[in-house]
């Protein structure tokens, strides 16, 4: 089972995982991975995340593909919020399922490291003294974490 | 075809897409992203440094040496930082 959402509303991570176990007994190891907002000290009053509505979940879909290739995973769901996100909101979840925990784990861990360097989503800090920084830069030990799975971290259209 | 802009690129560009007429000898992104530059001064400035600049075509991600040809959609974006 795959499930991939991009959505503004918040998820409930344990429902998630829930799911994807419900009236299985195949299963017998589930990995559950919630990105948070930080609130970088008390400075933070929210980040605010633009996306590109409908290559977002492509994007991500492709993502979780390419995992299910790598891996035997019995299901995958990979949630992606956008908008206005208060620190300690979650804003990621990917839940990975497969009969050991090998497998559950790995897919897990690359499916972030891709989705930070290949989804289209972007993310400005707003602070509590009102002002409005920037856009967040992308760090370079992101895109590090996605080559070390043996690939580019941007798979390219054959052109 | 149809251009679509984010993050900074948006702010800069003023505006979040638009209708692309290129001429002909604009074959491919980064000719594309060398002709929006000489589209006025907030194009030069969002489009001053191509080799930061992302682009989908479609809604898949392309290298800047990709065609154009049959494009329905082309986006153009800062590097990401989701997750």
């Amino acid at each position: 089972m795959r499930t991939v959402r991009v959505q503004a509303e918040d998820f409930d991570a344990a429902a998630e995982a829930r799911a994807l176990t419900a009236e299985r007994a195949d299963i017998g190891a589930l990995v559950s991975f919630v990105g948070l907002c930080r609130d970088e000290g008390g400075t933070l009053a929210a980040l605010e995340i633009e996306h590109y509505a409908g290559m977002a979940e492509a994007e991500i879909a492709r993502v979780v593909d390419e995992a299910c290739e790598r891996w035997p995973l019995i299901g995958v769901t990979a949630i992606h919020r956008f908008g206005t996100i208060a620190p300690g909101e979650p804003i990621v979840l990917v839940v990975t399922a497969s009969a050991h925990r090998g497998e559950a784990f790995a897919a897990a861990e690359m499916l972030m490291d891709y989705l930070k360097t290949r989804a289209p989503f972007w993310k400005r800090a707003r602070r509590i003294d009102g002002s409005t920084e920037g856009w967040v830069e992308p760090k370079s030990s992101d895109d590090r974490s996605a080559t070390r799975w043996g690939m580019d971290s941007l798979s390219f259209r054959d052109t | 075809m149809k251009a679509v802009y984010f993050a900074w690129v948006r702010e800069r560009v003023g505006k979040a897409e638009e209708e692309l007429d290129p001429p002909d000898g604009v074959a491919t992104i980064g000719e594309l992203i060398e002709w929006l530059a000489t589209r006025g001064e907030r194009y030069a400035y969002a489009f001053e440094k191509a080799s930061v600049i992302r682009a989908a075509l479609d809604r898949s991600h392309v290298k800047h040496d990709a065609r154009i040809a049959g494009a329905r959609e082309v986006a153009f974006f800062p590097p990401m930082t989701g997750g």
